[in-house]
């Protein structure tokens, strides 16, 4: 008991559900079961962002190009299929999405690792690169409807629930590619929990040059982090064309921004080597639902980008001045200089 | 003895002398592929007038780098002040108006830019230095306030039909030739280098930028010269702001959002070390330089689109960095284990 109160994720989840709570108290309609589908497949693409930028950042790294690795790996990868006429199941866009996803997200990782370069500067590089090449080179457009692959289109279709609002006769639905999303999460879980290098990662994070000397191999860590987010930014763009079932080049850009705030409302320090899967898969929830019942609440929409904003300078706000309440508790505890980061109890929590 | 100062000027500093060599081949790359329209008048003054904008930005971002942070919102904050000076002007000058009323009203419409320039910049030095919330995040978060707050006030429409007052004052031409953008470009690289160099207070930055602690306990004001330095970057992003607004006669809450990764670009070209603590000035002005003949250079081929520019920057951009780290290093890192 003592422990929850200590921990980050039960104010968001505490956030999250006075939240949910004062959508209800206003509109009445936030428990209803299609509001809650609909959320549901709003989070599922965020979701696996949040995945994979968590990694990232409990590396110690961050990266900003993972809306264009999704956007590029989305596009070729339609392309691919289109100029074969593919019939066949869609588990080979992912296998594609997640090999281009993979080998872009290296290139972040070896610049990173092998050259010694601040990450942020490099992906904000890759982005811009990434982007160049898609729009540039390869001259990018919106794909949709009936062009296609089908295999995008049939899965996209395929669910696990449905219902129907009886207001309007619209169906919602539950697609499968939910269970994309699960899986992404229990392999994400297992490998930073039960592997050595899920563990390596915190320990990187925590402290680079402790976890060189502790014979981790540094350099093939982070490259072996830039790669796997990726890789899960590449499926995560293949989900999200079978949900929306269009292919747009650009619109996912921005999102890295809620993503990255939402990862680090979780919970995951931004200086690395702490924080879990379930605060970024809180502060992911708390985000979707925020910016998706702005209009429950009599909020214009105009309103979204101010309200994520000031989410972000809170939330990171929040959790700065508490790092720093807990740095000089710790100081006067054990007399150690300041600077040091309070490592002991990282990467405990999931 | 003065030809001896212009030899250190320029020998001194390899970085700035890779610059100067950068530009030199860029401009005969460019005189041997296409001479005829290059080096036209007429694309050298539009050329001119196209980089004080970003130039004057990634100032702003430099002072922000130097000093060990980010500044990211710079885009977001310049947005903000523009579209807030475009409704004064919208709201003070009137079909009617006499030069006197637009006058003030302009200038009016300045002081409420650089105002809030100002006040934006001293809440990103505030979170950085006071809640010492990481740079990127602080900057990401703000960035995100500043452009949702344009949004609100705009409803994500463009303003256009501004009083031509404005435009007229921005197009004015200092001694019947140099485009007035230039010259407001000038004055601002003169007063970052008295900033920067002739005063106590850029000492300070450089010493916070290369060691926070070692300043912190050699007695600095730590807080109150991060929280000036963002306030310097916010006043600056302001003033690029109204140079953008003066050149495109109109405002809205997206303009620009490809100058961010531009400004970090020029600034890291230039010299500046993304740790922070380190980078001259001369080396960013060539870098802002540069990034306009590849830019203009770039136009000279009609066949290219616009998105090989973002291609260009980014390579640009990777390479540079790589280069600067074999150059201190001599090859790549070698800690494999």
């Amino acid at each position: 008991m003592k422990r929850l109160v200590k921990m980050n994720e039960t104010y968001v989840f505490v956030v999250l559900a006075l939240l949910c709570l004062l959508v209800q108290a206003r509109s009445g309609q936030f428990f209803r079961v299609y509001n809650l589908i609909d959320l549901l497949v709003a989070l599922i693409v965020p979701a696996m962002f949040a995945l994979n930028t968590h990694v990232v950042i409990a590396s110690g790294g961050i990266d900003v190009s993972f809306p264009c690795i999704a956007s590029f790996c989305m596009y070729v990868v339609t392309r691919i299929l289109q100029m074969i006429e593919y019939q066949g199941s869609v588990v080979l866009a992912f296998v594609m999405a997640a090999v281009i996803g993979a080998i872009m997200g290296a290139l972040n990782g070896w610049l990173i690792a092998s050259f010694r370069l601040p990450p942020l500067i490099v992906t904000l590089g890759t982005q811009s690169l990434f982007t160049g090449v898609l729009m540039g080179v390869l001259e990018a457009i919106e794909i949709s409807g009936s062009k296609l692959p089908s295999c995008i289109t049939s899965f996209g279709l395929q669910r696990l629930y449905e219902t129907v609002n009886p207001e309007n006769n619209i169906i919602t639905y539950i697609p499968t590619s939910l269970l994309i999303l699960v899986g992404a999460v229990i392999v994400t879980y297992v490998i930073l929990k039960h592997t050595m290098f899920g563990r390596s990662i915190f320990a990187v994070g925590n402290d680079e040059n402790a976890a060189l000397r502790a014979g981790i191999p540094v350099k093939r860590i982070k490259i072996a982090v830039y790669c796997y987010a990726g890789l899960v930014a590449g499926v995560a763009g293949i989900v999200r064309m079978c949900i929306t079932k269009f292919c747009h080049p650009t619109n996912l850009t921005g999102i890295e921004m809620e993503v990255i705030a939402a990862v680090v409302l979780g919970g995951t320090s931004i200086a690395g080597g702490k924080g879990s899967i379930t605060g970024a898969m809180l502060g992911i929830a708390l985000i979707t639902v925020m910016s998706n019942s702005l209009l429950l609440l009599g909020i214009p929409v105009q309103w979204q980008t101010f309200c994520t904003g000031i989410l972000i300078i809170f939330g990171t706000g929040l959790s700065a001045y508490q790092a720093m309440r807990a740095g000089k508790k710790l100081m006067r505890r054990t007399k150690i200089q300041p600077a040091e980061k309070p490592a002991a109890e990282g990467g405990q929590t999931a | 003895m003065k030809l001896k100062r212009i030899k250190s000027f320029v020998l001194d500093d390899k970085n700035f002398l890779g610059l100067l060599g950068m530009m030199l081949v860029l401009l005969i790359v460019i005189s041997i592929i296409r001479p005829a329209k290059f080096y036209t008048s007429n694309n050298l003054v539009s050329m001119l007038s196209q980089f004080p904008q970003y130039g004057i930005m990634s100032l702003g971002v430099m002072i922000a780098m130097i000093a060990g942070g980010i500044d990211l919102s710079v885009v977001g904050l310049a947005n903000l002040a523009t579209i807030s000076a475009a409704l004064i002007l919208q709201a003070m000058i009137p079909e009617s108006a006499s030069s006197l009323q637009a006058a003030g009203a302009i200038i009016l419409a300045i002081a409420a830019a650089l105002l809030i320039g100002l006040v934006g910049g001293m809440m990103n030095g505030l979170l950085v230095s006071m809640l010492n919330v990481p740079a990127i995040l602080a900057t990401l978060g703000t960035f995100q306030a500043y452009t949702g707050i344009c949004l609100v006030l705009t409803g994500g429409n463009i303003i256009s039909r501004l009083p031509s007052q404005f435009g007229d004052a921005m197009g004015v031409k200092v001694l019947g030739v140099i485009p007035l953008p230039i010259v407001i470009f000038a004055v601002c690289v003169l007063a970052m280098w008295i900033l920067l160099s002739k005063s106590a207070f850029g000492k300070k930055v450089y010493m916070i930028g290369t060691n926070r602690r070692a300043a912190t306990y050699s007695g600095l004001n730590v807080k109150g010269v991060i929280t000036a330095a963002y306030m310097v970057s916010g006043v600056l992003a302001a003033i690029g702001g109204l140079v953008m607004m003066g050149r495109m006669n109109s405002a809205k809450a997206d303009y620009g959002s490809s100058y961010t990764m531009q400004c970090i670009l020029i600034v890291v070209l230039g010299g500046v070390d993304p740790a922070g603590g380190s980078g001259k000035l001369k080396g960013v002005v060539t870098a802002i330089l540069i990034l306009q003949v590849i830019s203009s250079g770039l136009n000279m081929f009609s066949q290219i689109n616009n998105f090989y520019k973002q291609l260009v920057w980014g390579v640009v951009l990777l390479s540079v960095m790589v280069i600067k780290y074999l150059a201190a290093t001599g090859r790549p890192s070698r800690q494999i284990r």
